[in-house]
Order: C-alpha cells, then sequence, then structure tokens
C-alpha cells in the first residue's frame, strides 16, 4: 500500500519486530546475531528462519565452512622429497572451505545484500558511478590481455604494449599534454606519482632543499594533503571563499621561493569550474612552481576543455570514474597521470615506447636515454592493464563525439536535479550552474531535528544509494549529488520527486522517517562508534560452552 | 549512443527547465577561449562489434600462458582459477557498488571484506590483516612506512633477495621521502650477512621468502636480531601459494607481513590488477594503512560490519593521515576470498604440494639438460638455474619455440652480472609435457 507521496503507509513500515524470536538454539547459533537483520515491512510475521523470502540472511563463511571440506579437486601429488629446507608448516592454518556449490550460495546471498549502479540510482558525488559496459568485461578477460605475464618476453606481448600505447594517445589527445605515465593504481596513487615527477624536477633545479610548500585549497580532497605531506611537502591551505571558488589574489598572496606546486582540483569539489584557473596556472608558473590538476572530476570536461589548455602540468584521471572502469566495492582502480612537457621527462618506468614500428617497455631509469630522467618506480609492474582494456573500450565506444555527449548530459543532468530542488534545498553558493555534480548544504534542515546523514539513510529507504555526505569539508552538511551521464530523464524525474517528498517531510516534522531510518535495508543503522571503540577485526571461534558459563 | 539514455527532445526539455538555451550555458565559467568547439580529434563512436573486432585484434597479437608450456613467474604466477570465481565477481552488486561508506546497504562488500581479513590474518599467522592493497609492491612501500611511525626511526635494510621491483619501488619512496634504504648485493644463493646491518638506528628490516630467487629463508634469526634493537621485521611474499605448505612469517617473529594475492583467484592480467596483502599484530592497528573492516551491531542489534578506524584515514586525517591510500583492491580481494573459500584448508595445502611436486620435478629433470645448473638449495615453486648462454638472449629463443621458459635476471637486474641466470617456475597447470618441452628447447638451444 503506498501512500500519496508514494511511500508504504505507515505503521508497518517503521514497525520491526525479532524474528529471531522462537527459533532453535542451534539455528539461532547458525545465524548468528545476524538473524534479526532483516529489518523490513512485515515484520509481524516472523519466520523460523530468519529469512523473509528474498532477503535471506547469511552467515559468516567461518560459521558454515569444514577443515575438511573443499570445492577444488586436486589430485595429491606423488612421494617426492621436499626441498623446503626444513621451513615446512607445522601447525594447522585455521582456512574452513566450501563446496562448490555451498561457495555460490554463500556469496550470491552477500551480494544480495549490496546496491550497485545496476540496481539504481547511484549519485555519489565525486565518485562518477556511471554505467559499467559488460561489453569492457569481455575484452578484459581476452585471452591475450588477462593471461599474459607481465615478464613474458616483449617479442610475446606487443598487442598488449599497443594497448597501452593507444591508451596513452587518447589520454594525451583529451587532455592536451605530453606524456603520460600510466603505472599508477588508482587515484592516490597517480597523486602520489604527478607529486613525485614535481619534486624530481624541482630538484632537478636544484631548489629541493627550499620550495618544499604546496598549495592545497580546502575544498580539496583529503587524499591531497595526504600524498604531499607523504613525500615531505608542508601543506598550506587556500581557504574557502563564499562563491565557491579559489581567487588569484588568495593564491598570489601566498607564494613564493619555497612554493613547489598548487593541487587544484578542477572543476572544483563544490561541483564548480574555477573560472580563474588561468590566472592560477600563470601565477604559479611565474612564481617558478607546478600547477598539479585533480582530475577526480574530468568527467565534466572530457572533449570540452583541455586541462593542458588550462595550464596544467600534471593530473591523474580515475580511470574508474570517467572512463567507467567498475568500482567493484572499493576498487581496483587505476591512476594515470598526464604530465606536461615540463614533467615528461621525470615520468616514472615502466613506460612503453615505439622504436622501429616495435613495441618497447622501459623498465629501468637508465634505459630511458635523451633527456629523460624517470624518477624511480611505483610498482612492480605496468599498471592495472585490465582497467586499461576497459577504459579504451569505453573511449572507442564512445568516440569523440560520444564523450562530448557524456559530459555534457553528465552537466545536464547535474544541473536538472539543481533546478528540481533549489526552492526546497539550499545552494551554498547561489543558484548558479553547477559542473557535474551539485552540492547542497543542510540550511534548508534547520530547526528540523534532521541531518545530513538523516536524508541519506531515508533516501536509502526509498531505494537510493545516498549522495557523499559532509563533504566537501567547506560546507556545513555537505550533500554532494552526481548523477552522471547514465540516468534517464524520467530516472532523474523520480528522484527529484523522491528528494522534493523527503524535503517536505522534513519541514513537515515528520522526524521519524528520517532518525530511524534505514527501516527497510538489509540492516538497520549501524553503530560506527562501537565498532571502532572495540575493533572487531576478523572471526574468532566462539569460547567452548564451559568457559563461556565462567 | 548506445550508453546515453537522453534523447534530443529530453535535452531540450531539460535546458528549458533549467532556463537555458544551449548546453554550453552551463559550461559558462570556463574560459570562452578554452571551450572547445568541435570534438577532439580522435575516431567518432563505434558499435559493440566493431569495438570487439579492434581489442581482439590486439589481443592476438600477444602469447597468452594457457597457449604454451609456460614457466614465468618473479612476482605473478600462472594458477588455474575456478570458474565460479569469475561468475560471482561479476555479480552486478559486487561489480558495480562503491566503497562501502553506506554499511546498511553493502553489507555484501563489508562481510566479504571481515572474511578476507580473517582468511589473510590466519594464512599469514598474524593477528589482524586490512582490506586490501593495491599490490604487493605497494603494500611493501606502506609496510616501510608504517614500521618509521611505530619506531620513529627512518632507516630500512631490504635484504638481496627482495624482488628487485619492490626495492626499486621503496627506494623511490624512500628516496622522496628523504628517508634511509640500505639494500643488501642481489643475494642469488641466500647468504647474505643482513643481521649485520641491523643496529639501533634501524627501523625495519624487508626479508623476502620464498625470495625473488626461489630460496625459502628462515626468518627467525633476523626477527631475533631486529627486535634486540627495537626494529620491526617486514616479511614478504609474491607467492601467496606457498604459505600453505611454508612456516607462516607470524609464526617467524614477522611484525608486519606483506604480500602478493595474485595467486589466488586472480588472473595474471600483464601486471593488473592485483590484490596485496597485508597483515600485522593488534597492537600497531592505528598505525596500519588502508580500508579496515570491523563488526558491529546495528539498531536492531543485529550484526553487521562496517569500515572502521577511519581516523586513521586521509578523509578524516588529511596532511597528518597514515597513508594516502584511498581506493583499494576490494574486487580482486573478493576473488581471493572466493577461490581460498573453494580450496579451504584441505585444498590450499594439497595446491601448495602439487606445485612444490612440480617444481621439485622441473629441477630435477632441468639438472639432467646440459647446460643447466640448478642453484637453489631449497625453493618452493619456483628456482635459478644457471645456463651455459646469457638467459635473455635463450628466453627469446625458446619464445620462438612457443617454450615461455622464465624470467631472465638481467631483466630484473641489468648490469648486475647475472646475465646467465633464469628464474624458473613451475605450478600445477605444468604437465609432464610441458616439462619434457620446455628440456627438448632448452637441449636445441644451449
Amino acid at each position: 500500500m503506498l501512500n500519496r507521496q508514494g511511500r508504504p503507509s505507515a505503521p508497518q513500515a517503521h514497525g520491526v519486530s525479532d524474528p529471531a524470536a522462537g527459533m532453535g538454539d542451534e539455528a539461532a547459533r547458525l545465524q548468528g546475531d545476524a538473524s534479526r537483520a532483516t529489518g523490513s515491512a512485515g515484520g509481524n510475521h516472523p519466520t523460523f528462519t530468519g529469512n523473509k523470502a528474498l532477503a535471506q540472511i547469511e552467515p559468516l563463511l567461518f560459521e558454515i565452512g569444514r577443515y575438511d571440506t573443499t570445492g577444488v579437486d586436486i589430485d595429491e601429488p606423488e612421494d617426492f622429497q621436499p626441498r623446503l629446507g626444513g621451513l615446512e608448516r607445522r601447525e594447522p592454518i585455521g582456512l574452513p572451505g566450501l563446496s562448490e556449490p555451498e561457495t555460490m550460495r554463500h556469496y550470491v546471498r552477500l551480494s544480495q545484500q549490496n546496491y550497485g549502479i545496476d540496481t539504481g540510482l547511484f549519485p555519489l558525488g565525486s565518485c562518477t558511478m556511471k554505467h559499467n559496459a559488460r561489453l569492457n568485461e569481455r575484452v578484459a578477460r581476452l585471452p591475450g590481455f588477462s593471461d599474459v605475464h607481465p615478464l613474458q618476453p616483449v617479442s610475446t606481448v606487443q598487442g598488449a604494449l599497443e594497448l597501452m600505447n593507444e591508451l596513452g594517445r587518447y589520454l594525451v589527445t583529451l587532455t592536451n599534454m605530453t606524456a603520460v605515465a600510466l603505472s599508477p593504481k588508482a587515484g592516490a596513487h597517480g597523486e602520489l606519482c604527478g607529486m613525485m615527477a614535481i619534486k624530481a624536477a624541482i630538484e632537478a633545479r636544484g631548489e629541493g632543499a627550499t620550495r618544499n610548500v604546496v598549495l592545497v585549497p580546502d575544498s580539496a580532497h583529503g587524499t591531497n594533503p595526504a600524498t604531499a605531506a607523504l613525500i615531505g611537502f608542508k601543506v598550506k591551505p587556500v581557504p574557502a571563499r563564499e562563491d565557491g571558488w579559489v581567487h588569484v589574489e588568495d593564491v598570489k598572496e601566498r607564494l613564493g621561493p619555497d612554493v613547489a606546486a598548487i593541487m587544484l582540483t578542477n572543476p572544483n569539489t563544490c561541483g564548480l569550474f574555477e573560472p580563474q584557473v588561468a590566472e592560477i596556472a600563470k601565477a604559479i608558473h611565474d612564481a617558478g612552481a607546478y600547477f598539479y590538476c585533480d582530475g577526480a572530476n574530468f568527467n565534466a570536461i572530457v572533449g570540452k576543455a583541455k586541462p593542458g589548455d588550462l595550464g596544467v602540468d600534471a593530473m591523474h584521471i580515475n580511470l574508474h570514474k570517467t572512463f567507467s572502469t567498475p568500482h567493484g566495492g572499493g576498487g581496483p582502480g587505476s591512476g594515470p597521470v598526464v604530465l606536461s612537457e615540463r614533467l615528461a621527462p621525470f615520468a616514472p618506468v615502466p613506460f612503453v615506447r615505439v622504436k622501429d614500428g616495435e613495441f618497447e617497455l622501459v623498465e629501468h631509469n637508465d634505459e630511458a636515454g635523451g633527456s629523460a630522467a624517470p624518477f624511480g618506480r611505483m610498482t612492480a609492474f605496468h599498471g592495472q592493464m585490465g582497467m586499461y582494456v576497459r577504459a579504451l573500450s569505453f573511449m572507442l565506444s564512445h568516440g569523440s563525439d560520444g564523450m562530448k555527449q557524456a559530459s555534457e548530459d553528465a552537466v545536464l543532468n547535474a544541473n536538472y536535479i539543481r533546478a528540481g530542488l533549489a526552492d526546497l534545498m539550499s545552494l551554498p553558493f547561489g543558484d548558479k550552474p553547477c559542473m557535474h555534480e551539485v552540492l547542497f548544504d543542510d540550511a534548508w534542515l534547520k530547526d528540523t531535528g534532521v541531518t545530513t546523514l538523516d536524508v541519506a539513510k531515508a533516501m536509502i529507504d526509498e531505494g537510493y544509494h545516498p549522495m557523499t555526505m559532509y563533504f566537501p569539508l567547506v560546507v556545513h552538511g555537505a550533500m554532494l549529488i552526481e548523477p552522471t551521464e547514465s540516468e534517464s530523464k524520467a530516472s532523474l524525474d523520480l528522484f527529484v520527486a523522491t528528494l522534493r517528498d523527503l524535503a517536505m517531510s522534513a519541514k513537515k516534522g515528520d522526524k521519524e522517517r528520517f532518525t530511524g531510518a534505514p527501516y527497510h535495508a538489509p540492516r538497520r543503522r549501524l553503530d560506527e562508534t562501537r565498532a571502532a571503540r572495540n575493533p572487531v577485526l576478523k572471526w574468532t571461534p566462539p569460547a567452548p560452552v564451559a568457559e563461556a558459563a565462567e | 549512443m548506445r550508453y546515453l539514455p537522453l534523447s534530443d527532445t529530453d535535452r531540450r526539455e531539460m535546458l528549458a527547465r533549467i532556463g537555458v538555451n544551449t548546453v554550453d550555458e552551463l559550461f559558462a565559467d570556463v574560459p570562452k577561449n578554452l571551450l572547445l568547439k568541435e570534438p577532439v580529434d580522435l575516431p567518432r563512436r563505434k558499435g559493440e562489434l566493431e569495438v570487439e573486432r579492434i581489442l581482439s585484434r590486439m589481443s592476438a597479437k600477444n602469447v597468452a600462458a594457457s597457449s604454451v608450456p609456460f614457466f614465468v613467474g618473479a612476482g605473478a604466477y600462472k594458477h588455474h582459477v575456478p570458474a565460479t570465481v569469475d561468475h560471482l565477481i561479476q555479480r552486478s552488486e559486487f561489480l558495480t557498488s562503491y566503497t562501502p561508506y553506506q554499511p546498511e546497504i553493502a553489507q555484501g562488500t563489508l562481510q566479504y571484506l571481515f572474511e578476507f581479513q580473517t582468511q589473510v590474518a590466519a594464512l599469514t599467522g598474524m593477528e589482524v590483516a586490512n582490506a586490501s592493497m593495491y599490490d604487493g609492491s605497494t603494500g611493501t612501500g606502506e609496510a616501510v612506512l608504517m614500521a618509521h611511525r611505530v619506531t620513529k626511526r627512518r632507516k630500512a635494510v631490504l635484504s638481496g633477495g627482495l624482488h628487485p621491483h619492490y626495492a626499486d619501488l621503496v627506494r623511490t619512496l624512500s628516496e622522496m621521502s628523504s628517508d634511509d634504504v640500505v639494500s643488501m648485493q642481489p643475494d642469488v644463493g641466500a647468504t647474505e650477512d643482513i643481521l649485520s646491518q641491523i643496529d639501533d638506528s634501524t627501523s625495519c628490516v624487508v626479508v623476502q621468502s620464498p625470495d625473488v630467487f626461489g630460496n625459502v629463508r628462515d626468518l627467525k634469526p633476523i626477527a631475533e636480531k631486529a627486535h634486540q634493537h627495537g626494529a620491526l621485521l617486514i616479511a614478504v611474499f609474491t607467492e601467496a601459494v606457498s604459505l600453505g605448505l611454508v612456516a607462516s612469517p607470524g609464526s617467524q617473529g614477522a611484525d608486519i607481513v606483506v604480500g602478493e594475492g595474485q595467486s589466488i583467484g586472480n588472473a595474471l592480467n600483464f601486471g593488473g590488477p592485483y590484490v596485496g596483502l597485508f597483515a600485522t599484530q593488534t597492537k600497531f592497528i592505528r598505525q596500519m594503512p588502508g580500508r579496515l573492516c570491523g563488526e558491529t551491531v546495528d539498531a536492531d542489534g543485529s550484526r553487521g560490519f562496517v569500515l572502521t578506524l577511519s581516523t586513521r584515514e586521509q578523509h578524516i586525517r588529511r596532511d597528518k593521515a597514515t597513508s594516502n591510500i584511498c581506493t583499494n583492491s576490494g574486487l580482486c580481494a573478493l576473488a581471493f576470498t572466493i577461490h581460498m573459500t573453494l580450496l579451504g584448508e584441505a585444498g590450499l595445502t594439497r595446491l601448495a604440494r602439487v606445485n612444490h611436486a612440480n617444481a621439485v620435478k622441473l629441477a630435477d629433470r632441468l639438472a639432467s639438460v646440459n647446460g643447466v645448473e640448478v642453484l637453489n638449495k631449497t625453493f618452493f615453486n619456483e628456482f635459478t638455474v644457471k645456463l651455459a648462454k646469457p638467459a635473455a638472449e635463450v628466453v627469446e629463443r625458446l619464445a620462438e619455440k612457443s617454450v615461455l621458459a622464465g624470467v631472465p635476471v638481467s631483466r630484473l637486474l641489468p648490469g648486475a652480472g647475472l646475465d646467465n641466470l633464469l628464474l624458473v617456475a613451475s605450478t600445477e597447470v605444468n604437465t609432464d609435457d610441458d616439462r619434457a618441452a620446455l628440456c627438448a628447447a632448452l637441449k636445441e638451444v644451449l
């Protein structure tokens, strides 16, 4: 039964009973505490198992696995003389196994407790949760990409090197930069690569001892200051202005012979393009420093503007954002870094080079030749090949026209949400066009007793993944919404209607809808404080009954 | 464009609702002269069939490991991955989810991370493991930085058996952070005197076992000496399957264990994505890098899992964070966990015995080939042979005969005077026919 706002009628929506009540001791033990976790409408009808039809409860592997069970058939080897030098393992490991059907069921059930892009709108700001085409999964599994070893003779991997070279060409062309370092494994790793190139360039100029300050706006991702600090830079913040932009005079004020670089996100984390970016770049360069651009938000401007034209010296590109390689529940990512002419010589090994029509892999600093002076190595092998294939597949599919259209649609979608919500929610920097994500603050929740977190949890009940919360830090109770180009107009219309309903509900005083949420998720709100106060980071066998009784 | 749901009519209606005439009005903050008028100079969109053709052509130019007798290792290993693993990791809800910042709708990810942490802790013999690093090499760099935080010292001692690429990475990172590194000479026979390098200024000793030359090393004396001087032992491995048969680093006194988890559940992928395993002792958890998943309860008292101890992390601590790491290797960790679940203790230990047995068989056969000398006294599934000719040349000649024989040491350590050494790995995928093919081809070339 749906009410006029399109949500289930109270009271059953909020009523949760204890479906584990009445379970046998054995069943309760097997289910662990999770047996009461289905928290959903219809709680008045407890089931014996604790399951609710398709909402299945799944214990931990360690509660259902057996030490003598295996789901892999391998024959025991014939007798042989071990060569381990007496360093054989002598104690059991403690790894239970499951047969294949049990394994399948265990992980399928776990998957059903997850929300993915394929489930619904996933407007997580700065994360670019766009459609993950399955063509990309298919081609990444071609044996010539997935079943080749990084240290095979280069004569046997010419196609793999060609792919890396082609991906690099696309990235360099889209950004109008000089070179690309493909090997960084994720965005933060790319930042580290870019900042290391900057540090190497400064040291090559003989200014290593004196240029050790990096300017980082307050609105930056936390990875920016963490990266700069990791390699010994002092972080000097650039304060946020009321309009959400970084101002060139604020940058100039902090510039001096001690400044190595600025780390600027553009479009920025407030969802705005930095209008003074070219002036900032000029000021930075005039002061002998470098412009590192955080490319997390590249999705807004692919095919619309080239970072190289804006004066960028180094920028990482999250292939797992802009170029749709799957986020996979938190990785793997891939963070290639494009470099300007000034930084290109310092790109790390390994990299691909074309010589006499053959692709070469330069794996050591002293093989680089010419004016190149690689700063070293970031990872054991050549980076995230599996992600390169997927990203190139995305780029080939879209083409230059499709990538431009995708950026325009991403920006259009975000602005459509802005236009749909501007009267009910509060825009911290005024009602002006945004890029591919729109930032609200929590001023509209004033005196409602509802927080940004509560709104997020209420969105879960409505079938949405929440937006990014409490980031950027420069805005109170930030809600950063990034719909991406993958959403249809109908999808956006329902999303806007839902948020409008939530906003009206909060303002009307229906606090319970928010503060108790989520009511319908696989779990009610989880106690994060408890997890941090007394960390339980792995499963441990339950104490024997006799011991437990003491 | 098949991935873009908006029609031109939709776009017009939406622009009207926003109150602008053209989409470029939304890009008004981009300096006019820098806003591109035309698409960039790259090919136009392509259908699925055409893209698949282009990429298939590139793929076909490579020699896949499964298509030839294959003995290449040195940090990445060809193992059989059960079909179930690849199916499960492609479940939409795993593949297309994000970092579990909203735990109520990410219990699938969080529970498998909790299982992963438990499995990694057990496998390494340590008290606690994190939810994965990018790979074994970057994890090693993070381990060194962590040791510096724990000991408040800044000198790492690297064994000559550490994978040269791992050592390069640590040296790059240390140079950038102005930390000290003592690098031992390449140590083919595991005879280095690393104990004499450990003193009261040492933060950590980094030792790999099995090492890059295949030797299984006794970590106990190194742990003992390190601890006498208040230093930490970082034990590294690049072949996770070895831990099914070899004494765990934890049982030998390691303080941090870090390694490459690719062997379990993950394809070769030309070097990535892989999954770094990282484990330590509970007393060090607040200095640990990377994400951690912990158990808690929800508002109804039901067990659930969340990311925890995030006050170590960059999004809270910014320039004071323990690491800049954000994205980890979630889906590869899932592949590891599913494969490990399928194996179980019984399957893993048997898989490890088969690997060791195959390597022993191969070593014995190679030893009988003229011009081949097996150098290792100990090994698990990889060892070093000395050839009568430069290994790089031999490997190239054998590749022409469709046998991928291994990794020439000169590729990892050019100019070290080890040109005739070859690293040869043998896993469960190698058959008697593969071994015969390698020996026959070597006889022809040497």
